[in-house]
């Protein structure tokens, strides 16, 4: 069997288990999901280290480990599977935030059973939308992941919690309605005259090549692009469609908007990137620069958006609008420094935001409160948790030695071989974001964490007990390590981008 | 021993003890974590010791007279493209030699001095697991073989000194000190990434080789690649090599970044010493140096630019250092003043043989007053330790207390203050006689800045060990351990023998280096000045008169600006809170929640009313429905017989 | 002589409308019942005259028509035992106060 499969196989396994375990034997749920949990980043890694062997050993196929089974015959459909190094960096950091969701619900006390099949459920579509390279089953998982977000956050949430996740689904959906017409439209018109209709990305960009070559009309992509780039764009929070972002995850339970934020938007990024510009290099070609605009809104408008928020986790939400945003502002810079710098920002910001929202979880779990001017002095009190937050403020604000440095540099040098003014303006004021964002980490860890304690029943209050440990030390060993010894991950993802880079 | 084997401990022992203290310093006793701490810096001073001295009286020294530049190693770190790459290395020359031990002694020295001052204080471990950091990133800084690496450990430093000015972190003033001190430096970081970006554009390497391998008085690849290249009008070398100084400023503190660096005083004392003082506060002028030909070959506008800029720099913090009355702040602005005093004399600076004066100046300037700034701020610690206050008022007569640190402060003021044998005399010296031969202006604005200087150490010299005796109450102060007087004494050590020191056959420009000697024509004027402003202190402030206050008087206005630092924090303050806060952000957020959330939610809005309206067609009512249909059927009757 | 087709159909259109009329208009349950009856009863009189003008020899009009009256009676005894049931329960036939299944 096709070693990808096992990422839609082990959590399938670990909610047909749990569905026949007793919903009050709670500890042994819990058990179950660490050790599938376990199993998945075990998977990951052994995967990554198998890809590098083979790329080691000189097999330069674009996707690797590739598997294909037909599903629907009528139209094509196949289960078809596939990495490059961009997938493999996406799988390596979706088993981390995975297994650290997992450590982090240990605090879950109602429906704690249901609550657990949804998160799988929601694994399932991530690890399967990452995998796949039949455009239809990507859409499937794509949907499969959306969909538990919904009961996750509307039933397990906080606060205004109906509306937020209602806001998100739908919001979410309304990118997926752009999707599928953007889907169908590449299925269809990506046929070079005498070829057969195909959902399969490697064979759509084979034709799509044809087609340049024997000089047909491409204006579909120019149709077609925009849709997808927004459809992927919504969950990428992009500007304007960004809203979802901050209340879905002030709402969101903690590990939620762990998997929301560290995952679930990647498959924003990644999907722009695999489906809108590997299919549709012209129209991406063309058509950049209104979503340089808009993505270069984002970043500067996330971060200044953030400097004013008073709730942990809404700046939390428009840091990573900002941050997001530059994900998708260096893949449309379409060179293979930016591009890279965008699949590392997308590891980075994936690891560091779960960090993020796993401490405010841990934090608000403690304190009650999430509103920064009720907290102070919090490092006397806790300080594990508050160290921590510190190095997640670090990495987030792109201190070297931590990911996020690795991933901004070289997003901005990668951005800066466009010579031309626009580009060149769009990349300074990107520039000026990690002074912005120094300043609301700075202005966050200096009001809670440090300064006099504020509010006299936080004095009593305990630090990170042993299942949190295990969850926020996983992340910063994860960031820490990718922030020192870079290389290997840049070159994977390098020799991922390699092969679409190519295109434009 | 093989400096390839001996070069990688330099790095690699500070990170690990970082590391380990860090992690597990809280299972430690504070006792042993110092101890850790200092035993390990004590090795890389060792190491650092060797290979500088090794390489200026052996290896350094090339068969035609030059001192050598070597890679001791460089592994790729990091490959944004064929060509750039960012890799991590040591690079040894005679500056980062000479900053090695710089760094070394002056970390060692206060590693020692810690385990007295900062003893009983909560967080000793973090304490030290910081100042390995910071050790750590400020030796990367100096060895650094690449302006991205450079960068790399640049970031680093301002990150560990975030951390020790905000040592103290429940006193609201030093958070707010510590923030202000990161994102002036954060945003002035940004103008250096910039350069760098514009930089490597064209060059298409981040290595220091190429960028500055002067052939026929250019730097090949930078005139080849962007010679020409405008923007605006301007030159793109010159408006790199800006932002990239830019960066310097931020952290050498040049006007108008100075602002962090005053209020960096709210850290401990020591590290006080170590980060605003002697070392991090330098990388701007190390930086210049380090691409010193760029700037002379390429870009000269800009070096006169610098030039401009460390007098003006240097004169504005010295006036302001006349009236502050926080020790610690007087040293602080002493500080900036200094500093500025480097990058004027490397924007006089030439380049060939005698000319290269500047630039050796400058180095020289830079290690002696490393040493004898460290050892006024040490000093002040011992002061601060045995009255428990920063302020003059609670001080006044403490020679009969502390004698040892008496001589040390007397000696490091007369060495600042540019009397002759002590260090700050000899490159003070050649820094006048560097800009004595550059501009008429500068020379002069400099000479001043040198009476002010001994006027303001001076009074900062009589307040604490002159003056009326204040009310000591039960506490009477006492000398400090000896632990913290015997790295005073070495420093002191340091400041009184480091002019003997032939600087100039080591470092310059050119690296071929020149003979120097004393130029009394420049000398005796500046030392009178220097007298005269110590006379002067010692006229007001040696016993309580009131000619201060009278002084005052008569020059009110302009005091009183002085003494609020010319309002540059409050302009700062204006813009980042009424400007960028009330202006920017608070729109921004407002646009977000009203705007587009608001369009979102009108559009779910929009769909409510919609399917509410649509549902009274649902009413259940048959009669309702009846009439619908007859009508329905009417049109239908009506259309089909009409068309 | 004989009265010509128009005239039934005038008749029996007179009588659809205002049954129509009174099913669209009248609240009360038992005149809608009533106005029912009269389109019933028009579409009777059009099979009836459509059958003897257009085709006198067959005879599926009146049998229609016939049917139609067996049918009208029988679905009114059905309704008017609603209508009688509905009215001990509410005690009431008006149209708008009926409206327990509605929300």
């Amino acid at each position: 069997m096709n070693i990808l499969s096992l990422f839609v196989i082990i959590p399938l396994i670990m909610m047909a288990i749990i569905f026949c375990i007793d919903g009050e034997k709670k500890s042994m749920i819990r058990m179950v999901m660490s050790i599938g949990g376990f199993a998945l980043l075990a998977t990951s890694a052994y995967l990554t280290v198998e890809y590098l062997a083979a790329r080691e050993a000189g097999d330069m196929a674009e996707f690797l480990f590739t598997d294909s089974i037909l599903w629907y015959e009528t139209f094509n459909i196949h289960y078809a599977v596939g990495v490059d190094g961009v997938s493999v960096a996406m799988l390596l950091l979706s088993s981390i935030v995975v297994i650290t969701g997992v450590f982090v619900s240990y605090s879950i006390e109602e429906q704690t059973k249901e609550y657990f099949l949804w998160f799988l459920l929601l694994s399932i579509g991530v690890y399967g939308f990452f995998i796949s390279l039949d455009l239809f089953t990507m859409f499937l998982f794509y949907e499969v992941a959306l969909i538990p977000m919904y009961l996750l956050i509307g039933l397990w949430g906080s606060g205004k919690k109906e509306y937020s996740a209602m806001k998100l689904t739908l919001m979410l959906m309304g990118g997926s309605a752009f999707l599928m017409v953007g889907i169908f439209g590449i299925y269809y018109l990506s046929v070079p005259k005498g070829g057969s209709l195909t959902f399969n990305i490697q064979e759509i960009a084979a034709n799509v090549t044809t087609l340049t070559e024997q000089g047909a009309d491409n204006s579909w992509q120019y149709i077609f692009f925009p849709l997808t780039f927004v459809g992927f764009g919504v969950l990428g929070a992009m500007f304007p469609f960004h809203t979802w972002s901050p209340d879905g995850h002030a709402s969101a339970p903690t590990a939620v908007s762990m998997l929301h934020a560290g995952v679930l938007m990647k498959l924003g990024g990644y999907g722009c990137f695999r489906v809108a510009m590997y299919l549709m290099p012209d129209a991406a070609n063309d058509l950049a620069w209104i979503f340089i605009v808009l993505t270069g809104i984002s970043v500067v408008y996330g971060a200044y958006s953030a400097c004013v928020q008073t709730d942990l986790k809404y700046i939390n939400a428009y840091s990573s609008v900002s941050h997001c945003g530059l994900v998708l502002f260096a893949l449309l810079m379409m060179n293979k420094t930016a591009m890279t710098g965008a699949i590392l920002q997308m590891v980075s910001h994936g690891l560091m935001t779960a960090l993020f929202f796993a401490l405010i979880g841990m934090i608000y779990g403690r304190t009650h409160t999430r509103d920064i001017r009720e907290m102070g002095g919090l490092m006397k009190v806790m300080p594990v948790l508050c160290v921590c937050y510190v190095i997640a403020g670090l990495a987030s604000l792109g201190l070297p030695g931590l990911s996020g440095f690795v991933a901004e540099m070289t997003i901005f040098v990668g951005a800066f071989e466009h010579e031309d003014m626009f580009h060149r303006v769009f990349v300074i004021l990107g520039c000026t974001s990690i002074v912005i964002t120094a300043v609301y980490i700075l202005r966050v860890v200096g009001k809670i964490l440090f300064g006099p304690i504020q509010d006299e029943h936080h004095a009593a209050l305990t630090d990170a007990i042993w299942y949190e440990k295990i969850a926020i030390f996983t992340l910063i060993f994860a960031i820490a390590a990718i922030g020192m010894a870079p290389l290997w991950l840049s070159n994977m993802i390098a020799g991922g981008i390699e092969n679409i880079v190519k295109l434009f | 021993m093989e400096l390839t084997n001996l070069a990688p401990i330099v790095l690699a022992l500070p990170l690990l003890m970082f590391m380990i203290i860090g992690l597990f310093g809280y299972k430690m006793t504070p006792k042993f974590s110092g101890i850790l701490g200092t035993t390990a810096f004590s090795i890389v001073t060792i190491v650092c010791y060797y290979i500088a001295l090794t390489y200026f009286f052996g290896s350094g020294r090339l068969a035609d007279g030059s001192m050598a530049k070597e890679v001791i190693f460089n592994f790729e770190w990091l490959r944004f493209s064929e060509n750039l790459v960012i890799s991590i290395g040591f690079l040894l020359d005679p500056i980062s030699a000479m900053m090695l031990i710089v760094i070394s002694t002056v970390s060692l020295m206060v590693h020692v001095y810690s385990m007295g001052y900062m003893h009983g204080e909560e967080g000793f471990q973090r304490y030290y697991a910081v100042l390995s950091l910071f050790s750590f990133a400020m030796l990367g800084l100096v060895v650094a073989t690449n302006i991205f690496q450079m960068y790399i450990f640049w970031e680093l430093v301002g990150v560990s000194s975030f951390l020790l000015i905000s040592f103290y972190y429940t006193k609201p003033s030093a958070v707010k000190a510590a923030k202000k001190a990161f994102i002036v430096t954060r945003f002035a970081d940004m103008f250096f990434l910039m350069g760098i970006l514009i930089l490597s554009f064209y060059t298409q390497t981040f290595d220091f080789g190429p960028l500055t391998e002067v052939t026929n008085n250019h730097v090949a690849i930078v005139s080849e690649t962007m010679g020409g290249v405008t923007f605006c009008g301007l030159s793109v070398i010159s408006i790199a090599v800006f932002l990239i100084f830019l960066g310097g400023a931020g952290k050498s503190a040049m006007f108008p970044f100075h602002i962090w660096l005053p209020d960096a005083m709210e850290g401990p004392t020591p590290a006080s010493a170590l980060i605003h003082a002697a070392t991090m506060v330098v990388a701007g002028v190390y930086l210049v140096a380090r691409l010193f030909p760029i700037y002379f070959f390429e870009a000269h506008d800009v070096l006169t630019i610098i030039a401009y800029i460390g007098a003006f720099t240097s004169l504005f913090a010295a006036v302001i250092a006349c009236t502050q009355t926080d020790i610690k702040r007087v040293l602080a602005f002493s500080t900036i003043s200094q500093i500025a005093y480097m990058m004027v004399a490397l924007g006089v600076s030439g380049y060939e043989g005698n000319e290269g004066l500047g630039f050796t100046a400058s180095m020289w300037h830079l290690f002696t007053h490393a040493m004898f700034k460290a050892t006024l701020f040490l000093a002040a610690g011992c002061v601060i330790h045995a009255v428990h206050s920063n302020e003059m008022d609670a001080m006044g007569n403490l020679r009969k207390h502390l004698k040892i640190t008496h001589i040390a402060f007397l000696i490091a003021c007369l060495a600042i203050a540019g009397i002759p044998i002590f260090s700050g005399f000899f490159s003070k010296d050649e820094i006048l006689v560097a800009a004595h031969e550059a501009s008429p202006v500068i020379y002069w604005c400099q000479t001043l800045v040198a009476g002010l200087t001994a006027f303001y150490m001076f009074r900062l010299y009589y307040r604490i060990f002159w003056y009326n005796e204040p009310d000591y109450g039960h506490h009477t102060p006492h000398e400090s351990p000896a632990n913290m007087w015997i790295p005073l004494m070495v420093l002191t050590v340091y400041t009184c023998t480091s002019g003997f020191f032939p600087f100039t056959e080591y470092i310059s420009p050119d690296l071929m280096g020149f003979e120097s000697h004393i130029h009394w024509n420049i000398a005796i004027p500046s030392v009178i000045v220097a007298l005269i402003g110590i006379g002067i202190a010692t006229f007001m402030y040696k016993k309580k008169t009131e000619y201060p206050d009278k002084v005052v008087a008569c020059i009110k206005n302009t005091y009183h600006y002085a003494y609020n630092k010319f309002y540059i924090d409050e302009i700062y303050l204006f813009i980042t809170h009424k400007i960028i806060y009330k202006c920017i952000c608070d729109p921004i957020a407002w646009f977000d929640r009203h705007i587009i959330d608001g369009f979102m939610n009108l559009l779910s809005w929009i769909t409510n009313k919609t399917s509410l309206e649509i549902k009274s067609f649902q009413s259940g009512n048959v009669q309702q429905y009846a009439w619908v249909f007859i009508l329905g059927v009417l049109s239908i009757v009506a259309l089909t017989i009409y068309l | 002589m004989s009265i010509p087709v128009e005239y039934y159909l005038i008749v029996s259109t007179l009588l659809f409308f205002i049954g129509v009329y009174g099913f669209v208009v009248r609240k009360n349950l038992i005149s809608i019942l009533m106005s029912i009856e009269l389109m019933l009863n028009a579409v009777s009189i059009n099979f009836v005259a459509f059958n003897r003008f257009v085709y006198p020899e067959h005879l599926e009009g009146y049998m229609y028509s016939l049917f139609v009256i067996v049918v009208a009676a029988a679905e009114t005894a059905v309704a008017i035992s609603i209508i009688i049931n509905v009215y001990r329960k509410m005690k009431n036939i008006d149209t708008k106060s009926i409206n327990e299944l509605k929300n």
